[in-house]
């Protein structure tokens, strides 16, 4: 079965989470980043724009927020609001969701 | 004679799907194995015919095998899944599983390695979800008191269910006395049988406990479970969405809360419910705070089938007037304010007080 090996297929074209910070803008616009070129863009605009409408969102119900932090069992961001924009921190989470034992509030 | 289980194995390589198919003929159980090419083949074939186990490789052109088993494990919950790759990265274990698959498993390069995942394929093509045998995370407790009872075990278990704690004594299969908070004895066991969620461990047996419960087990598991019923009897005719103000007052005391929003989202086909139940404390204007969570939780919903990373757990807000925290248990989901003194840490043992009070 070593065999096997010689079959595993080159290149990865898999999407990776990425590690790493972005400052945005008050329209989402992403203006620096520390992500890996391999990570799509349009992904990266993606989650600045949800962050920032969150923050504006908030804003206009009356509460506005400097922090935001949103976990996912495999994925974590953490944005800070700079006047309008924000700075995103962007880290897959270390910890294999299955050693949880529930998922929300339980850890 | 037994009937077959039927595999389905996707990889985008045709050799290895030959390959692989070999392999898999050499299981015990002799299952019936069919094979795709591409994640939208394999849908068709799952949309056409009943498969027990999806064995999926991950790197796949077009739609990956991550996206496939995203679509999958929601389309078809009872399918049991495999993510296989030759891919040794931590990170898309993490995200394989967080999606709910069952097993992933990097591609065997040895004679052993191959025996032990034919041994879990196996495993996982016995499993059956009706006779129970999917493992104690499917279990409720009443399941398992049940089988310490029947099984006549000498055990204490304790659960713990976020901040709230209790234990039941079972003692030669029989139930014997229980303890959570203020309450003893039945009243315990039936308050302790009420948490929707928690974990549990079994502690050594205590022979001096003294008994206080003197009713059958499954005596009392059947008073509970007609009463289970009979709130859901209720709640399937539109039940008005309330707390019992006991709770709410509990919860009010809790450190820190300012406001508390619970939304509760029934399924539209639900006779006569209405597909939206908000209750709320301490806002004035319960109505744009809950646009706003449902809004953030919807959006970050979206984000994460996007970037395949799982279930949105929580948000967290910190603000300079206060906090606030999102998050969702079943059909309903919390948005909770909590004053600014808190720190996030703070805030997340808050979070989990209220939602151990809700749930009790």
């Amino acid at each position: 079965m070593g065999l096997l090996s010689i079959f595993n297929k080159p290149g990865d074209t898999m999407l990776r989470l990425p590690a790493g910070s972005l400052a945005v803008d008050r329209d989402g616009q992403v203006l620096a980043s520390t992500l890996p070129s391999s990570f799509p863009e349009e992904l990266a605009r993606e989650i600045a724009r949800q962050v920032i409408d969150a923050f504006h969102g908030a804003a206009e119900a009356q509460l506005p927020l400097s922090e935001l932090v949103v976990q996912y069992p495999s994925f974590k961001i953490t944005a800070r609001e700079l006047r309008g924009g924000a700075m995103l921190f962007l880290a897959p989470a270390a910890c294999p969701p299955f050693l949880e034992t529930n998922p929300a509030y339980d850890r | 004679m037994a009937k077959r289980r039927k595999i389905l194995l996707v990889d985008d390589s045709p050799d290895l799907l030959s390959l692989y198919s070999e392999v898999l003929a050499r299981l015990p159980s002799k299952p019936q194995i069919a094979t795709a090419t591409s994640a939208s083949r394999a849908m068709a074939m799952l949309e056409s015919d009943g498969y027990r186990l999806l064995i999926c490789d991950l790197k796949m052109p077009k739609v990956d095998g991550l996206q496939l088993l995203s679509i999958v494990r929601r389309k078809y919950p009872e399918l049991r899944t495999i993510a296989f790759t030759a891919v040794p990265d931590e990170q898309f274990r993490s995200r394989a599983y967080a999606l709910g698959v069952d097993l992933f498993w990097h591609k065997p390069a040895t004679e052993q390695e191959t025996q032990m995942f034919l041994d879990c394929v196996e495993s996982l093509l016995g499993q059956e979800r009706d006779s129970g045998f999917r493992g104690v995370q499917s279990k409720s407790l009443a399941d398992i008191i049940q089988l310490e009872c029947i099984s006549q075990s000498s055990s204490v278990l304790r659960i713990t269910n976020g901040d709230l704690t209790g234990r039941i004594w079972i003692q030669d299969g029989e139930l014997i006395d229980a303890h959570t908070g203020d309450a003893n004895g039945e009243a315990a066991v039936r308050k302790i049988l009420g948490w929707r969620a928690g974990t549990f461990e079994m502690l050594p047996c205590e022979p001096a406990r003294a008994r206080s419960i003197f009713k059958s087990y499954s005596g009392l598991l059947l008073e509970f479970a007609q009463a289970l019923d009979e709130s859901r009897g209720a709640e399937d005719h539109a039940a008005p969405f309330v707390v019992d103000p006991l709770a709410w007052g509990q919860i009010s005391k809790v450190a820190g809360i300012e406001f508390l929003l619970a939304i509760r989202q029934r399924p539209l086909e639900t006779p006569g419910a209405k597909p939206r139940q908000t209750l709320s404390r301490g806002l004035e204007n319960p109505e744009r705070m809950g646009a706003w969570s449902q809004a953030t939780w919807e959006r970050f919903r979206l984000l994460g089938d996007k970037l395949q990373v799982g279930v949105v757990e929580r948000i967290e807000g910190l603000g300079p007037q206060r906090h606030v925290a999102l998050t969702a248990r079943g059909d309903t989901e919390f948005c909770v304010g909590w004053g600014s003194a808190l720190d996030l840490e703070g805030v997340r043992a808050g979070m989990k007080q209220v939602l151990g009070l809700w749930a009790s």
